[in-house]
């Protein structure tokens, strides 16, 4: 589904990612996890053409899209949750998933797109409540749950979520775990950036860490659940 | 004049004047909520929509309507080229940089016009001639109305735009949040580029309208971009409702001042109005202020 092969990116004031090789198959959820800092979003921002790589390859579904921009690679089935929720705050929640779904709506496939956003509605009933609410208006993990809604209105075959537990309540993050859990299970694809390593590594199969902009350590999630330096340096072990 | 057929006679001028801020005042904000810039070509794009419908309207014996579309339509096109080939190739300019572009752009657009259509006024008669309509003695331009008709049907146009068509809810998320519009597949350069052709054609659309009223000539966008910018801040930039109603208000306001105290302090007005927002409500009337959190 996605291979990244020695990708190396960054910014104006230097590299942040160095070689990084990391794969997703079909159906997996996989997680990248890593302190502040470590190069998860970068990753992620280079996957989605924000963030355009100095070197190496990505290849999604079989097709190199390194170069593309992010609007091929959303057509080409790849959507990301960004961290910090970033909904349209002055439009509705109705609009918010309208958007999420822009590029299939142009292709005129409105049919389908209503049926989708049947079913995100029926994973967030709580959406379905404030649809003609302004999404900034939303409690933190109400927007979560938005912009969840949103990228699978693109009906991507991966989802990229870069920190969804990020600044939400225990019991709020159970819950968007717990849903990105039953998204896989009903086939989708994930790959997952989260700093809260516990949770993340509960329900993925795989998982790499990420330290400096690096893949210091890979494997299955099980496995890392019990390295020591893991257990120390992220599950506060 | 009794004081009551006075002060009608002054709110018809003053909604009628306050119409065509609001429209100026539109094109403002579309540009504003788009990329974060003031643009300063507005005014020069309401004197084009006149001088272009005069120089229509004599050069070609067209009919007046048919004048003035043509010179709409060429003021929207206008507006995409000066993206196209002024905005458009500045890699990711800042809003700051962006503004200081459009006083070039104006200070060019405005020596085109004067090199090309000539330095002399140009007007035409009004669309539905010069005879004057009376209401409760108070007289009323037949213009007037079309100016009056013309605005709510623009405004009516630009809400359903943005509101009900997938292009202007893409304009508002990339507004909104450009980077998670992108990721949206919403190409934001052609949104930039459809908002500077919706705030050409709305410059287009004043200057078409009001030039039977008032003339134009080629250094007449500077003053009429400013009353639009005031009517902007007035309803608060940024926001497409305000600044119809900003319009209107700053339109009553300035025919009363010109009625009541002196048609040589009409002016002022917009200058008070404008700098009493900066200094008591900068966000305008209907404007909020921005919380971010970080």
């Amino acid at each position: 589904m996605l291979e990244v092969k020695a990708l190396c990116a960054g910014y104006d004031q230097g590299d942040v990612l160095h070689a990084l090789d990391l794969s997703v198959r079909a159906g997996e959820i996989v997680c990248l996890i890593g302190a502040n800092g470590a190069g998860k979003s970068s990753t992620m921002r280079a996957i989605v053409g924000l963030l355009r790589p100095l070197r190496g390859e990505i290849l999604l579904n079989g097709v190199r899209v390194e170069a593309a921009t992010p609007d091929r690679i959303v057509a080409a089935g790849c959507a990301l949750v960004p961290e910090g929720r970033r909904v349209f705050a002055p439009m509705s929640v109705a609009e918010n998933l309208e958007m999420g779904a822009y590029q299939r709506l142009k292709r005129g496939e409105r049919d389908e797109v209503a049926r989708d956003r049947e079913f995100v509605l029926n994973l967030f009933p709580r959406l379905e409540e404030r649809l003609e609410q302004p999404a900034g208006t939303l409690s933190g993990g109400e927007q979560q749950m938005l912009a969840i809604g949103r990228a699978l209105m693109a009906r991507p075959s991966l989802l990229l979520l870069d920190e969804p537990s990020m600044g939400l309540a225990p019991l709020v993050v159970k819950d968007i775990f717990r849903t990105i859990a039953d998204l896989n299970q009903a086939g989708a694809t994930v790959l997952l950036a989260e700093q809260n390593a516990s949770a993340a590594l509960k329900i993925a199969e795989r998982a790499y860490v990420l330290a400096e902009g690096r893949i210091a350590r890979s494997g299955s999630a099980a496995d890392l659940k019990h390295d020591p330096t893991v257990r120390e340096t992220y599950l506060g072990v | 004049m009794d004081p009551q057929t006075q002060l009608l006679q002054l709110l018809f001028a003053g909604v009628s004047t306050g119409s065509i801020y609001g429209i100026i005042a539109v094109g403002f904000n579309v540009i504003f909520k788009s990329t974060g810039a003031i643009n300063f070509t507005q005014g020069e794009w309401v004197m084009i929509g006149g001088m272009l419908s005069a120089f229509f309207f004599v050069s070609f014996d067209s009919p007046i309507w048919v004048a003035c579309a043509a010179a709409v339509l060429c003021i929207g096109v206008l507006g995409v080229l000066s993206e196209r080939f002024v905005i458009e190739p500045l890699r990711n300019p800042s809003p700051v940089t962006l503004t200081l572009v459009t006083i070039g752009l104006a200070i060019v657009t405005k020596s085109g016009v004067m090199l090309t259509l000539g330095k002399n006024p140009a007007g035409y008669p009004g669309f539905s001639g010069e005879t004057p309509i009376m209401i409760a003695g108070a007289s009323l331009h037949p213009q007037t109305v079309w100016i009056i008709v013309v605005a709510a049907l623009f405004m009516l146009a630009v809400h359903f735009f943005f509101e009900r068509t997938l292009t202007g809810k893409a304009m508002r998320a990339a507004a909104a949040d450009r980077e998670v519009a992108v990721l949206m597949g919403v190409r934001v350069r052609h949104a930039t580029m459809m908002a500077f052709a919706i705030a050409a054609l709305a410059g287009g659309v004043a200057g078409a309208i009001i030039t039977p009223l008032t003339f134009t000539s080629y250094d007449h966008g500077t003053v009429l971009g400013f009353k639009g910018f005031s009517a902007a801040m007035l309803g608060g930039v940024g926001n497409l409702y305000g600044a119809m109603v900003g319009g209107l208000l700053l339109g009553i306001l300035e025919s009363l001042a010109g009625g009541y105290i002196s048609s040589q302090f009409k002016d002022a007005v917009a200058f008070m109005v404008l700098l009493g927002i900066l200094f008591f409500r900068p966000t305008g009337l209907f404007g909020h202020k921005e919380i971010e959190k970080v």
